[in-house]
Order: C-alpha cells, then sequence, then structure tokens
C-alpha cells in the first residue's frame, strides 16, 4: 500500500531511524561477519593474527562424528518438540473453537506456557522426572532402576523434548485458535447441512482451511527448536549424560566459552545460521504461493 | 454451536479438561512443591495437595538466591528492553511509513533480516562486541586510515573502547533492536487514513507533532500489545544475561539463579525450595500474561502474521 500523504523532509527521517540501524549493525551484522572471518580463519598460535585458511574449519567439524551426531540429535529434538507441540495446542484449540460453555477458562490457561521462563519449566520438570523425588519417579517403585534421566541419555533427551513442547503450547494455541476463528461460520454450517459431523468437519474442513497457520507454526517451531534450546539443557541437563543431550546451540556455547575455540564454534554458528535462513526462505517461498483454500 | 451433540460435547469437555491438567500440571507441582518441607518433598508419590510451609520455603529461596536485589535487577532490564524496544521500533516505523525517501526499503530489509540471526547464532562474536561496543567503528578508522591519520597530527593513538560487559547497558541494548516491534509498528502506521496526515499539515504541525499528537494517542493499544510481549521476552532472557555479566552479585538477574537453586547431586535434596524459587520467578511475567490476555493476544497475531 502506497501513501498519498508524506511528510518531506531531508534529514529528519534519517535521524528516526539511526539509532536502529545502529543497534541492528553493531550487534547483527558485525557480529554476523565476524563470525564467517572466524569461520575462515585460524588464530595463530604464537599470536600473530587470524591467518586464512579456507574451509578447512568446516572441513574439520563435517569430519567430526561427534558433530554430526549433534546435528541429528537436534533434528529429532526439533521434529519431537515441534509434533507434540502443535499436535498437543492443535487438538486444544480445535475443542476450544467449539465455544461450549466455560471455554474462555480454558483458553486462557492454556496461554499460559508462554510466560514461563525456559530455565524455570526447565527446573520444574526436573524435578517432575527426576527419578528419586514423587512423580515420575514413582515407576521405580515398581520397576526399580527403569527411571534415570541423569545416567539413561534418551531418558534425558525425552526429559528436554517434552519441556520444550509444552513451553511451546501457549504460542501455538493462540495462533491456532486465531486461525479457527477466522474461517466463516456459513463453511461450517453449509458442512452440517451435507451431514457431516463436528469430527468430520474438524478434520474435512478446519484443517485444510487452516493449513497456513500450520505451516507458518511448523516453521516458527522447528527454528525455535535448532535455536532456543540453550536455557533448558543449561538447567536440565548440561549436555549429558555423556553428552546424550548436547544439541547444536549448547555446543556453539560450550566450544566457544568453554574451549575457546572461536573458529570452530564460528564454523558452527554458521551451519546453524545457514539451517535458519533456509527453514525461513522455505517459509517465504510457500508463503508466496499460499497454501490458501478461501 | 451448529447442532445439538451432547456425546461429542462432552467428549470436548473430557478432553479439554485433559488438557487443562496437562498445562497446569508443572504450575501445580510447582506450588505444591513450594508448600512442603523436606521430609514431605522427598515422599513418593508426591503428594499432591498443599501443605503449610510455603512462606519459610519462599523465606529460604529469597535468601539462597538473593532475589531481593535479583528482582531489581530483572526489573531494570526488562523495562529497560521493554521501553527501548517501544522507542525504537516507533521511531523506525515511523521513518519508513511517514516519510518518502530513497533508502526507506533498503532499511526495512536491514531490520528485516536480523530476523534470520537469532542471538543464539551468533553468541560467540556478540561477545567481543560487548566486550567493546566500538570495536566496529575502530575497525572502520583503521581501515580507512583515519587512525594513522590521526597518530600523525596529534600523536594520539586512537583506541577506542566501551566496555559494555557487566553493565545494565550491555544487558540492554542488544536485545533493544527489534525486527517484530517494527512491523507490529509499521503495520498499523499503515492504517492510518493518508487524510489525518492532511489535515495535520494543514492545521500547520510539522512531523514530530503529528507523532507525538496524533500517532501515539492512536497507538495506545498496539504499544500495550508490544509492552507485554517484550516484557516477558526480556524477563526469560537466560543466554544473552549469562554471557555478559560475570559480576553474578551485582548484575545477575532472577532467571539466572534457577540453576543455584537446583539441589546438588549428592546434597540434601530439598526440591521445596528450588519449587519456592521457581515459584517467585515466574510469578511476574505470568502476572502479566494472564491479567494483559487481550493485548498481548492481540500483539502475538499481528505481528507474525
Amino acid at each position: 500500500m502506497e501513501r498519498r500523504a508524506y511528510y518531506r523532509n531531508k534529514t529528519l527521517p534519517w535521524l528516526l531511524i539511526a539509532p536502529q540501524l545502529l543497534l541492528v549493525f553493531v550487534f547483527f551484522y558485525w557480529p554476523t561477519a565476524q563470525a564467517l572471518y572466524w569461520a575462515v580463519t585460524l588464530e595463530q598460535p604464537w599470536g600473530g593474527g587470524n591467518a586464512f585458511v579456507g574451509f578447512d574449519n568446516f572441513m574439520l567439524l563435517f569430519a567430526d562424528s561427534r558433530y554430526w551426531a549433534t546435528v541429528f540429535r537436534s533434528g529429532i529434538y526439533a521434529v519431537l518438540a515441534t509434533g507434540l507441540s502443535m499436535a498437543g495446542a492443535l487438538t486444544l484449540a480445535l475443542f476450544a473453537d467449539r465455544q461450549l460453555k466455560g471455554t474462555r477458562l480454558f483458553q486462557s490457561v492454556y496461554i499460559w506456557p508462554y510466560a514461563i521462563a525456559a530455565p524455570a519449566a526447565g527446573v520444574a520438570f526436573r524435578f517432575m522426572f527426576s527419578p528419586q523425588a514423587g512423580l515420575v519417579g514413582m515407576i521405580n517403585q515398581v520397576w526399580p532402576g527403569i527411571w534415570d534421566p541423569s545416567v539413561i541419555g534418551w531418558q534425558a533427551l525425552l526429559m528436554v523434548i517434552v519441556c520444550h513442547a509444552w513451553l511451546g503450547i501457549g504460542y501455538n494455541f493462540v495462533f491456532f485458535l486465531a486461525a479457527l476463528q477466522m474461517i466463516p461460520r456459513t463453511i461450517s454450517e453449509a458442512g452440517a447441512m451435507d451431514g457431516a459431523r463436528p469430527l468430520q468437519r474438524m478434520l474435512d474442513l478446519q484443517l485444510p482451511l487452516i493449513a497456513p497457520t500450520t505451516f507458518f507454526l511448523l516453521i516458527i517451531n522447528l527454528i525455535s527448536s535448532f535455536t532456543d534450546s540453550f536455557g533448558l539443557i543449561d538447567t536440565m541437563t548440561e549436555g549429558g549424560p555423556v553428552g546424550a543431550t548436547e544439541l547444536m546451540v549448547y555446543k556453539i556455547y560450550f566450544d566457544g566459552f568453554k574451549g575457546l575455540d572461536y573458529s570452530g564454534a564460528a564454523a558452527q554458528s554458521i551451519v546453524l545460521m545457514v539451517l535458519v535462513i533456509a527453514l525461513t526462505f522455505i517459509q517465504f517461498k510457500w508463503v508466496e504461493r499460499r497454501i490458501h483454500y478461501t | 454451536m451448529i447442532e445439538r451433540s451432547p456425546v461429542f460435547d462432552a467428549v470436548s469437555y473430557l478432553l479439554m479438561a485433559i488438557g487443562l491438567l496437562l498445562v497446569l500440571l508443572p504450575f501445580w507441582v510447582v506450588f505444591i512443591g513450594a508448600t512442603l518441607n523436606l521430609q514431605e518433598v522427598g515422599q513418593v508419590p508426591l503428594q499432591l495437595w498443599p501443605s503449610g510451609h510455603l512462606l519459610e520455603n519462599l523465606q529460604a529461596a529469597w535468601t539462597r538466591a538473593e532475589l531481593g536485589p535479583k528482582l531489581v535487577n530483572s526489573l531494570i532490564v526488562s523495562i529497560g528492553v521493554t521501553v527501548g524496544k517501544i522507542v525504537i521500533a516507533s521511531l523506525s516505523a515511523f521513518s519508513i511509513v511517514f516519510f518518502h525517501y530513497r533508502a526507506r526499503m533498503f532499511f526495512f530489509w536491514m531490520i528485516f533480516i536480523t530476523l534470520m540471526l537469532p542471538l543464539e547464532v551468533r553468541i560467540v562474536p556478540t561477545y567481543a562486541i560487548a566486550a567493546n561496543a566500538l570495536a566496529p567503528l575502530q575497525s572502520i578508522l583503521d581501515v580507512t586510515g583515519l587512525t594513522g591519520l590521526v597518530q600523525q597530527l596529534s600523536g594520539v593513538q586512537l583506541a577506542l573502547n566501551w566496555n559494555l560487559l557487566n553493565t545494565y547497558e550491555g544487558m540492554i541494548l542488544p536485545l533493544i533492536a527489534t525486527a517484530t516491534g517494527t512491523f507490529l509498528y509499521r503495520q498499523f502506521f499503515m492504517t492510518v487514513p493518508d487524510e489525518l496526515v492532511e489535515a495535520s499539515k494543514m492545521d500547520g504541525s510539522g512531523p514530530m507533532q503529528f507523532f507525538v499528537d496524533v500517532l501515539i494517542p492512536l497507538s495506545r493499544s498496539n504499544m500495550l500489545a508490544l509492552a507485554t510481549i517484550m516484557f516477558v521476552y526480556s524477563w526469560n532472557q537466560y543466554l544473552w544475561p549469562l554471557l555478559v555479566t560475570t559480576d553474578r552479585e551485582h548484575f545477575g538477574t532472577v532467571v539466572m539463579q534457577l540453576k543455584a537453586l537446583v539441589p546438588a547431586q549428592n546434597g540434601t535434596p530439598d526440591w521445596n525450595v528450588t519449587m519456592a524459587g521457581a515459584l517467585i520467578i515466574m510469578l511476574p511475567p505470568l502476572l502479566v500474561v494472564a491479567f494483559m490476555q487481550r493485548w498481548f493476544v492481540r500483539g502475538l497475531i499481528t505481528r507474525d502474521k
């Protein structure tokens, strides 16, 4: 949309946008450029600045089976956390959209998890899943030693995934519900006239009609599960046991700040960045084409 | 509701109730855990009704994690980030929407692309920037030869240094730049009718007066929406404050204290104190979301679409 009425001023618009541009330049573009620079150079052991090494850092990274394990693990994490959170939120939204009496109360509570800091949820879930404490730990009374996320890797990963999915429910629910409420009532009524029962209408009318939102959420959730896991991992498992919950972000943090391997961490950052950019790009490609039925 | 379907309604209620339990369970566990004493919290199975030790647990968590000063820090940072984001976002959107100049689309894209560069993927170099926020300027001066020039002329070696580590600026500034906030304002500004601009011009007011007297009052609900989201966002920050504050005692935020509250592997399993701490820490954003729900939902939906 183009405006007809503008203000004309040579300097004012630049001054107005300058603070934002300055912040964006200093804290986004400069560090990104720096990451690119570090990724293709290596700091010399005896000082003397960085030497250009081309793609060596990436080659080293891609030859490391431990890194691939981390990537693979992050993929599983992303798919499961996204799937679990979206399926849960979608189910809740489909039923909350039926506007039965008292639904509003349910709706407000479903949003709450959005407010919670990842580390706070992490601590709460750690207690809930603790093998000694009395919630999930109850199972150990029946089969001693069967549940212990501090020793058994897949259980630790599962615990973090469940927590991540729980945290995302509020956000996903808000979007699903808004999309469902945008569907014109007449369409559902027409479906009912044709003899479609409520459940059938959910599957055959509502689900296809909210496909654009579902796709949008899918990408957002995938990106967030690739990038937002730090707070959970750090408070719940610190990457353990034996690296079973070491995800890409955590490894970047660990290699960069604990291992002080800037070049390696930078190369990993670039890989993650490419992943995020690719996902965003897919989203825009598809939004252009619009999986739209209305 | 279109037709009567009592059975399906019952199923709906059942599913919604199960969902409610699953969503509430962690909140409930935190609350219950915070009311138990050491012996009760260690019981298997966990008791699911409150006991009477809430106050002493809150007190224990408060002193153990030094939550008083940390809460002040959290408040300073999250209010700083929220206000900063609103100011910066509204000003840049104003510049992009209401002025006609060639670079505006370029600027818009420059802000937009930052969406693809979340903090997590650029933590290490951003940390380096925080150690000296003027490094980019220094490099530009070095490359363009200005440093050498100045040195020759005045004999002063230019070494710009602005350390943001362990400062509130360092915790706030990198979080202020906001693509989402700018979109939210841009989208709203685009719906402001041209006639308003023309009328205000005819009354002889300049752009800034139009911004202050017309746009800001008009965008109040927008501002509330953005403020609720951003408050929650900044209160819950973890990775960035963890990096820029080595001096936890003076600059730590409450969210950073959670890890310190978790019982050690072989220590006393006093999860009741942990849960009391978690309760204090998660309460402010939860209250904001619960009470500002209308604004919050609207802001969330319009900003990302």
